[in-house]
């Protein structure tokens, strides 16, 4: 487990939980740092505060790792742009990218997405796409250069966790890159669940942020994180199937 | 080491007779068997490091039953895991890795078993691969059948039944040309509805006129993924050249196939490295090119005419079973042909287990259908054939043994559209 890092475009992480930006407070970046451990903490850049006071750039402390989004960008043209403007503000190569065509449940729109993955990572981005889970656009997201796919599991902000399941376990086997579940993760047990899966990190905001105690809540998703990348790490356990194995053997024609 | 192989025939020239000692004992007398000959198209691919990376530090005896468990309780099974279930550990859980194999085969391909039957159009060979009843120092009955020859032959074979075929031929250009396996692939659609080729290996260009002649499917054996051993058995040709035969798959891909076909030739050389490397080749190459269909074969080594002494050393039934077992459990959705280089019970054992695909009404001689089909000496020439087979059943018998197992006889799931 010492050995064990997340590694994203060329970086190297000991944390595997990354704070979204769906709800923000200081406490909460407080509480994502000291207590869930993240090292990746995600800005949106459009929502970013212009006044001189109170903006969340002051909040973030030392040694973590901004990941802005291009969060509220319609198309591939937009996130290009608030990706641009993100690095001319000093916050790095990193950049994910969120193209949403609609405001009711948010979901991205892979199409745009591999297009402005495409652009971004030929100008020398470490590209991070958030995409719904599927299989030919995670394809084509890593021919378009990403540096992880980040599938949801469940609707934005829903709570629902692993709805998704099947699909983000085909992208974990199929895709050479991590992958990083991302929106919809409600409890330390769905993020327990997505890691022993194989995922590389979990992505969440608004399980912490409408938690009763918030410093409890990210403590907990820390642990239920390494003990879910432990799992997996170890292979799981025999999953004992009902019913008995059939006594007339299939071997039995082997002569030699 | 290798006298087994080595068969002189009292027909060749003193020349030749010289020649082929010097090949078969001194190395230096040998082109060097990683260099591409002129002509050959070299494709920049990274399947080849990825395949030989894993293949060139598996050490079979390495892994413990504890790590066959393990990998026979995992819902994917991962490279780590298969390496596990061909190791000599696994040999102890046949029989639960046969229950995981069909289970998956019966997830992935239902009760379905394919039927096809191969056409060695041409026997004619410039390789001297020692093992193989073609190789061009081995004294049998050359033949190529003309047009009219290969059409009689499809006629009878249609008759019998069949709806796919696999066209041969021996491994030389200039008997064989790409053209006259051209024509031969078009005259092949009028009588089948899948044609699939197994013929030397090929430039991307050439897989592509030969897939507008009516082939999809192109089937190469690398005969063994240890180079050093490939170089010792593949000692004159331009089979000799072992990555432009490696590469064949992808250039037929990028030609166009629908699908391709691979194996090692178990029993010359390390079968459980051999075994690891054909299925990661499938593996890496179905990741690359994710639209293709993949299958694998299991061929073992047969006696071939001139000598009956040749055979799959260490590999026995078991062996073979354990590597099918392990090829289905980490590759659930390839198809696994077993040839009738196997008996009639091993290939009515195997279908129920993890193959989905079985000849039949085989001959692997040129030209002789007719006579093995009906019995009757027709007269007509016949050339020798490539190795012994082991199962002689019919279409008709086949189909019948499939049925009354309680599988589903498939001949054809594919239309030209």
């Amino acid at each position: 487990m010492d050995h064990d890092k997340l590694i994203l475009g060329g970086k190297e992480f000991t944390s595997r939980f990354i704070l979204g930006s769906g709800k923000y407070s200081l406490k909460l970046i407080e509480a994502a740092v000291r207590d869930a451990g993240a090292q990746i903490i995600t800005l949106a850049v459009r929502r970013a505060n212009t006044k001189e006071q109170e903006s969340i750039l002051d909040y973030i402390p030392k040694g973590v790792t901004l990941l802005p989004n291009t969060s509220g960008a319609r198309d591939a043209n937009e996130a290009v742009r608030i990706a641009r403007l993100a690095r001319e503000l000093g916050c790095g190569d990193f950049v994910k990218i969120e193209i949403m065509r609609d405001s009711k449940y948010l979901l991205p729109d892979n199409q745009e997405t591999i297009k402005a993955t495409e652009i971004l990572a030929k100008e020398g981005f470490v590209v991070l796409p958030y995409m719904y889970p599927d299989l030919y656009a995670a394809r084509a997201l890593a021919d378009a250069g990403a540096a992880a796919v980040m599938p949801l599991a469940a609707p934005i902000g829903s709570n629902k966790g692993l709805a998704a399941r099947e699909f983000i376990q085909i992208l974990i086997d199929e895709i050479d890159l991590p992958i990083i579940v991302d929106a919809g993760i409600g409890r330390p047990s769905q993020a327990c669940e997505a890691m022993e899966m194989g995922a590389a990190a979990v992505m969440a905001n608004t399980a912490l942020a409408t938690a009763g105690d918030l410093p409890l809540m990210a403590a907990a998703f820390r642990q239920a994180i390494e003990a879910g990348r432990a799992a997996y790490l170890s292979g799981l356990g025999r999953v004992l199937v009902r019913g008995g194995s059939a006594s007339d053997p299939l071997t039995g024609f082997l002569r030699s | 080491m290798d006298n087994q192989y080595f068969v002189d025939s009292e027909f060749l020239s003193p020349a030749a007779l010289e020649k082929k000692h010097r090949l078969e004992r001194d190395p230096s007398s040998r082109k060097n068997h990683m260099e591409y000959l002129p002509g050959m198209e070299q494709i920049s691919s990274g399947v080849m490091d990825q395949v030989m990376g894993h293949r060139n530090t598996y050490d079979p005896a390495a892994y413990t039953a504890k790590d066959v468990l393990a990998a026979l309780r995992r819902d994917t099974c991962t490279i780590e895991d298969f390496k596990a279930l061909l190791s000599p550990a696994a040999e102890a859980y046949l029989e639960p890795m046969a229950r995981r194999a069909q289970a998956e085969t019966q997830k992935h391909f239902g009760n379905t078993v394919y039927l096809f039957t191969p056409l060695y159009i041409a026997n004619y060979c410039e390789n001297y691969c020692v093992y193989c009843g073609f190789n061009c120092y081995n004294h049998i009955n050359r033949m190529k059948l003309n047009m009219d020859q290969i059409r009689h032959e499809m006629e009878i074979i249609a008759q019998s039944g069949m709806e796919e075929i696999l066209i041969l031929t021996g491994e030389s250009r200039a008997q064989s040309d790409v053209a006259y396996i051209g024509e031969a692939c078009k005259l092949a659609r009028n009588y089948f509805r899948m044609v699939g080729l197994e013929i030397y290996p090929v430039n991307t260009d050439e897989y592509a006129y030969l897939h507008q002649c009516g082939a999809d499917y192109v089937t190469v054996f690398q005969e063994t993924y240890d180079p050093d051993r490939y170089e010792q058995l593949h000692l004159m040709g331009h089979k000799r050249v072992w990555p432009y035969r490696f590469e064949a798959q992808e250039r037929a891909l990028m030609g166009g196939m629908r699908g391709v076909a691979f194996s090692a030739l178990l029993g010359l050389a390390d079968f459980r490295r051999d075994a690891l490397a054909s299925a990661l080749h499938v593996y890496f190459l179905q990741r690359k090119y994710p639209h293709a269909e993949m299958s694998l074969s299991c061929p073992r080594l047969r006696p071939i005419v001139n000598n009956a002494g040749i055979n799959p050393l260490e590999v026995g039934e078991k062996q073979l079973c354990q590597i099918l077992c392990a090829y289905r459990i980490f590759l659930p959705y390839v198809g696994i042909t077993v040839s009738s280089r196997e008996t009639a019970q091993f290939r009515d054992g195997i279908v129920r287990i993890a193959a989905t695909k079985v000849s039949a009404g085989v001959s692997t001689g040129i030209g002789d259908h007719e006579s093995k089909y009906t019995g009757r000496d027709t007269g007509a020439e016949e050339g020798d054939e490539q190795f012994e087979i082991s199962d002689g059943r019919s279409f008709d018998a086949m189909y019948r043994d499939i049925e009354g197992q309680g599988l589903q006889p498939v001949l054809n799931d594919y239309l030209y559209v």
